[in-house]
């Protein structure tokens, strides 16, 4: 019988014929942690005896979550984090660089890896074709030591989309919609293909936003194949020799087959505070806003950049809302500036955060007062996620985000093209 | 054989919820993170909480983010195992790594304040209160492996390696 996607990535890595339900040991090809996760490990690490980098090149801190540093508890764990690196040869991006799960596509994953992150949302490697999975921080300090890890093979959902998105609506908008189907526990312990005429005409960062969001319907991994579009953008990264093809056998098991016409589609929200609380963005209108952020590791690449500032461009943001924007990365930021987007957003009265994770998780950068309402284009919306459990978040595309920072409460963004 | 009361929570308890990002600065200082573990959801609950007592909650216990400071802030409380209808995949190994156990059967049969008695090895949750038994569900033997040597570092300390076949 013919195998999925993540049972070939899985057999390639662990030397064994993987099926879905085997336990494999697989060798790492990237292991990667955040301020945020990283101090552990390291004391893990030490904790375990086996003080050892197996693969320093491919080994990677990041430095995104508080960024640059907002309290002396954490600059003390950043000079935790550097110290190591600098001693263990292993990789470093310091503040400033951007978020990890952007780095990650923009200059690590390849197709055929075994990826770890010690943040959630490393599925987003899994639209290079890699078997990129979050774990914590032991898991990936075993990991950074012995350069290997023990998976369960996971069963696999095919996601099969067909039709052409109307003007107005994106990539995050499906998201939502298919976390709206399979529900925020629908797909726990699975890996999620996408497929079909849709996913084959997509560019890379509208499949990057669909595999970030995979583990908010509890998937292990979000996984592509690898094709023409997925040769382009790793040579467009300087990586083109690294570019294998995958694609699942024609005969593989699949336990579940979501299909998915898209042309039907209209903006999507995710309502306080479960991202599997759908509505339409038309369906709110008058739900007013305090805060729009745009950013992320779901939604904060020069696509989503460029989609924000053609609404923006010669519009100002509502004088009663807020509008923070974070580039994800310094790529990301540097490209902005060279189209002009930054002019635009700086015009449209935004404040422009430093790359990184900005407010998304909560420390600093726009924690929402008591009662306040903030649409963001992350990937969560649960309670306190943004540092205040008495604030309420809604999650959009960067579109419908635009939109609503202009009018002030929550807006189709199709009222405003 | 563990035995303590239940603490009842409902579904989709978050990590936000367990271990708040607003105190990510005390990530590296895990007894005053602890002092915060839960407080939006139940305030009193690490007040109250006693040493070998459950968490019992519904469907996806530990959703969202990796931190596996969530699965150690609830183990220094003291609490002796989580029993759930379904756990977050991330949160789940983590539990495991830092030796929490985890029992996965019908938990809407236990009520709040509740004894139980736990057999793990077995996976057996008997509730006292009620005289009624549920069971667990199987775990791959390296979890059990694992589990049996109190997490993933004292079974790397002993096996250096992964031990399966
Ligand atoms: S942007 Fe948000 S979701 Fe993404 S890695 Fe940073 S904190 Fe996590």
């Amino acid at each position: 019988m013919g195998k999925t996607l993540a049972e070939k990535i899985l057999s390639q890595n662990s030397g064994s014929d993987a099926r879905a339900g085997d336990i494999v040991i697989a060798k790492v090809d990237l292991a990667f942690l955040q301020d945020g996760t990283a101090p552990l490990a390291l004391r893990q690490l030490a904790a375990s005896g086996l003080e050892q980098v197996a693969n320093p090149k491919r080994v990677v801190f990041f430095i995104d979550h508080a960024s640059p540093s907002p309290t002396p508890e954490l600059a003390n764990d950043h000079v935790l984090i550097r110290d190591f690196a600098v001693k263990n040869g292993a990789q470093l991006c310091d503040i400033g660089e951007g978020i990890c799960h952007q780095i990650v596509v923009e200059s690590y994953a390849n197709p055929g890896e075994v990826i770890i992150g010690a943040d959630s949302h490393t599925v987003t490697a899994g639209a290079l074709s890699a078997f990129a999975t979050g774990m914590g921080s032991t898991d990936v300090a075993i990991a950074i030591a012995l350069g290997k890890t023990w998976l369960r093979v996971p069963e696999s959902f095919k996601v099969v989309v067909s039709g052409g998105f109307k003007e107005g609506v994106y990539a995050k908008d499906l998201s939502l919609h298919l976390i709206g189907i399979i529900g925020a526990d629908g797909a726990t312990y699975k890996a999620l293909e996408f497929c079909g005429p849709t996913i084959d005409n997509m560019n890379m960062s509208a499949r990057f936003t669909l595999a970030n969001m995979t583990v908010e319907a509890g998937a292990k991994a979000g996984i592509f194949s690898s094709d023409d579009i997925t040769r382009r953008y790793l040579e467009f990264r300087g990586r083109g020799d690294l570019f294998r093809s995958f694609q699942p056998d024609p005969d593989a098991e699949y336990e579940q087959t979501i299909e998915i016409d898209v042309t039907s589609l209209e903006p999507a929200v995710s309502m306080p505070h479960a991202v599997d609380n759908v509505a339409l963005a038309k369906d709110l209108k008058g739900e007013k806003i305090e805060q729009v952020f745009i950013g992320t590791c779901t939604n904060g690449r020069l696509e989503d950049m460029a989609i924000a500032a053609k609404m923006l461009k010669g519009r100002k943001r509502h004088p009663t809302t807020r509008l923070i924007i974070a580039p994800a990365s310094r790529k990301v930021l540097m490209a902005a500036m060279n189209a002009g987007y930054i002019t635009d957003f700086l015009e449209a009265g935004a404040t422009v955060l430093p790359p990184g994770c900005g407010p998304c998780v909560g420390i600093h950068q726009g924690v929402l007062g008591d009662g306040e309402r903030c649409l963001s284009t992350a990937n969560r919306n649960f309670r306190g996620r943004m540092g205040n459990p008495q604030s309420f978040i809604y999650l959009g595309s960067p579109a419908t985000a635009a939109a609503t920072a202009i009018a002030g409460e929550i807006t189709d963004p199709r009222e405003l093209l | 054989m563990l035995r303590g009361r239940a603490f009842k929570f409902g579904d989709n308890i978050s990590t936000d919820d367990i271990a708040p990002g607003r105190w990510f600065h005390l990530r590296s200082n895990l007894p005053e993170l602890a002092k915060h573990l839960l407080e939006d959801v139940n305030p009193d609950f690490v007040s109250r909480v006693k040493p070998g007592d459950f968490i019992v909650a519904g469907r996806n216990f530990g959703q969202g983010s990796s931190r596996e400071h969530a699965a150690v802030i609830i183990k220094m409380a003291g609490v002796s195992a989580i029993v759930a209808k379904s756990v977050a995949r991330i949160f789940f190994r983590n539990a495991i790594n830092v030796g929490l156990p985890v029992l996965i059967c019908d938990s809407d049969k236990i009520r709040d304040g509740d004894e139980l008695e736990v057999d793990l090895k077995g996976g057996k949750v008997k509730n006292v209160t009620t005289g009624s038994e549920l069971t667990s569900g199987k775990f791959p033997e390296v979890m059990l492996s694992i589990i049996d040597e109190g997490g993933l570092i004292p079974y790397i300390k002993k096996h250096k390696d992964f031990d399966i076949s």
